[in-house]
């Protein structure tokens, strides 16, 4: 096997991971809350950009603007109608209401959608590679999620570093109710935080219906992928969860180049590796 | 002259205890109203009663005319009420700079501005990159302060601000707060522990005994034998 090469195809398909994990890292960040339908609001996305690309024959990269929109509005909405009224308090409830919509989304979407496998089709991109000479090339469309990821960890550094929305979310995360006397109205910044959750989700959806072939029951599974990331890179940057699927995507790579059957457990165990040695995440800001 | 803040009977429990019974208090404008009493005796939950930290009755506190009591603490900050809370409980994820933004987050007009507050505590201005956990306790104290001037509040509430503080800051804090409340006609409200400098500093003083007023006058009136037997309930 070709090392080199292997590592790179990791870093590329870490791309998508941080992705997954970016938007699970804002809820954590401003909320300290868990959502355990992460995986699934990420399938849900893909399905939705399924249907709008068969609806409109648009080009699948032009539908994510679209399906951004629309799953931030969303995010928002879930937020103020649902995961609100979970917040404050005990631990709990916000995993077992996110526990339940997991089902939920689940179940709605192999109800209507059914459990045959479905793929986004990119068309000519999807074989598209750029030479890097020596024999090695990396796909386009890997390197266009590589390369959003970036771009999505660049904005949202900004956002939580370099704005007053970013400020109040800092705020509201280490002493909501001292932020709420500076006139932080903090129900509503949540709704904004998953707004921004689910709009990254939005774009993890799109690529991730393109990467896989993926059924309604793989939510879960790109929860955890998600989880490892963030748990990996450790809580404080988007760089750090950037890192973190990185490296969760090359533990893949290499697990998958040593046995085909050994891949995600690679991940699994980078990911255990990691708790045991530095539980607070490998790039995390010790104060 | 009706006064800019009113309590009428308010009350507060935390869960089957009850902590306040019945308040009635009133602070006119640029008036600085000291709090005195022992640990326990409803001080801080008055405070945090008036700043919407927790619902009262709607109608047992009036701010301006209106009732406020069952307002959310974000819709009571609009008003222009500001708290330095107990504990000063700064942002520890944010600068120093940041936290004094957090005050201004309503952005109420007023007096009061980054540069301002730097001018009533230079020590801060040099430190304004660092996160705010990180310096002295004193240091500490007049963040939380200048947050909430930040805020151009018209009723400035401190809650025990003096903790942390050397005397010779301390003494300088409430200069500073005379010049806030005769200049500006900003009116507080101080929780302060030592007696005399609670007298000297304000016009009207209430003490606080086991949840109720159990005296209140004039500062220069109160004598020190006065507030000593009301701070012990006897």
């Amino acid at each position: 096997m070709n090392w080199l090469d292997t590592v790179i195809q990791g870093t590329l398909l870490g791309g998508l991971y941080a992705l997954f994990a970016m938007g699970l890292a804002v809820i954590y960040g401003v909320m300290k809350q868990i959502n355990i339908a992460h995986g699934d609001f990420i399938v849900l996305a893909a399905y939705l950009a399924l249907g709008i690309v068969a609806a409109t024959g648009l080009h699948p990269f032009l539908v994510i603007p679209l399906a951004i929109v629309v799953f931030g509005f969303f995010g928002y909405a879930v937020q103020r109608t649902i995961l609100n009224r979970t917040i404050g308090g005990d631990i709990l409830p916000p995993l077992v209401v996110t526990y339940g919509l997991s089902i939920v989304i689940e179940n709605a979407l192999q109800q209507t959608q059914s459990a045959d496998p479905r793929s986004i089709k990119l068309g000519a991109l999807e074989t598209a590679s750029v030479p890097l000479g020596g024999g090695l090339a990396v796909g386009v469309f890997p390197l266009v999620m590589l390369v959003t990821a970036i771009v999505v960890a660049i904005v949202l550094e900004i956002v939580f570093n370099r704005t007053r929305l970013g400020m109040a979310f800092r705020a509201v995360s280490d002493d909501r109710e001292i932020a709420s006397i500076m006139g932080v109205r903090d129900k509503r910044l949540f709704g904004y935080a998953t707004a921004i959750s689910f709009a990254v989700i939005a774009i993890a959806g799109v690529f991730m219906g393109i990467k896989f072939t993926f059924t309604p029951s793989l939510g879960p599974n790109f929860l955890l992928y998600a989880f490892e990331a963030v748990v990996i890179g450790g809580m404080g940057s988007f760089w750090g969860t950037l890192a973190g699927g990185i490296v969760l995507g090359i533990a893949q790579a290499i697990g998958f180049a040593l046995n085909p059957g050994w891949g995600i457990l690679a991940g699994h165990l980078v990911f255990l590796a990691v708790l045991l040695v530095r539980p607070t995440g490998i790039f995390a800001r010790t104060a | 002259m009706s006064a800019l803040l009113e309590t009428r009977g308010l009350v507060a429990h935390y869960g089957d205890f009850q902590a306040l019974f019945g308040i009635d208090a009133d602070v006119h404008e640029g008036e600085r109203v000291a709090l005195i009493g022992s640990n326990g005796a409803g001080k801080s939950t008055f405070l945090t009663s008036i700043a919407g930290m927790r619902r009262s009755a709607k109608e047992s506190i009036v701010f301006d005319g209106a009732p406020i009591g069952a307002l959310d603490a974000a819709d009571v900050a609009a008003l222009g009420i500001a708290l330095v809370p107990e504990g000063r409980r700064l942002f520890p994820s944010l600068s120093v700079e940041e936290n004094l933004a957090m005050g201004a987050f309503n952005r109420r007009k007023g007096p009061w501005n980054l540069e301002n507050v730097y001018s009533l505590f230079p020590a801060l201005r040099e430190k304004r990159r660092a996160p705010a956990t990180s310096l002295s306790g004193g240091q500490q104290q007049m963040v939380a302060i200048g947050r909430a001037l930040m805020a151009n509040p018209r009723l400035l509430m401190c809650d025990e601000i003096s903790l942390g503080l050397s005397p010779a800051v301390v003494k300088e804090v409430y200069a500073a707060l005379g010049v806030v409340c005769s200049e500006h006609g900003v009116s507080a409200i101080v929780v302060e522990q030592d007696i005399e400098l609670a007298r000297t500093m304000s016009d009207r003083a209430y003490c606080f005994t086991h949840g109720f007023v159990s005296l209140s006058g004039t500062s220069t009136d109160l004598t020190r034998e006065a507030i000593s037997a009301a701070y012990f309930g006897v």
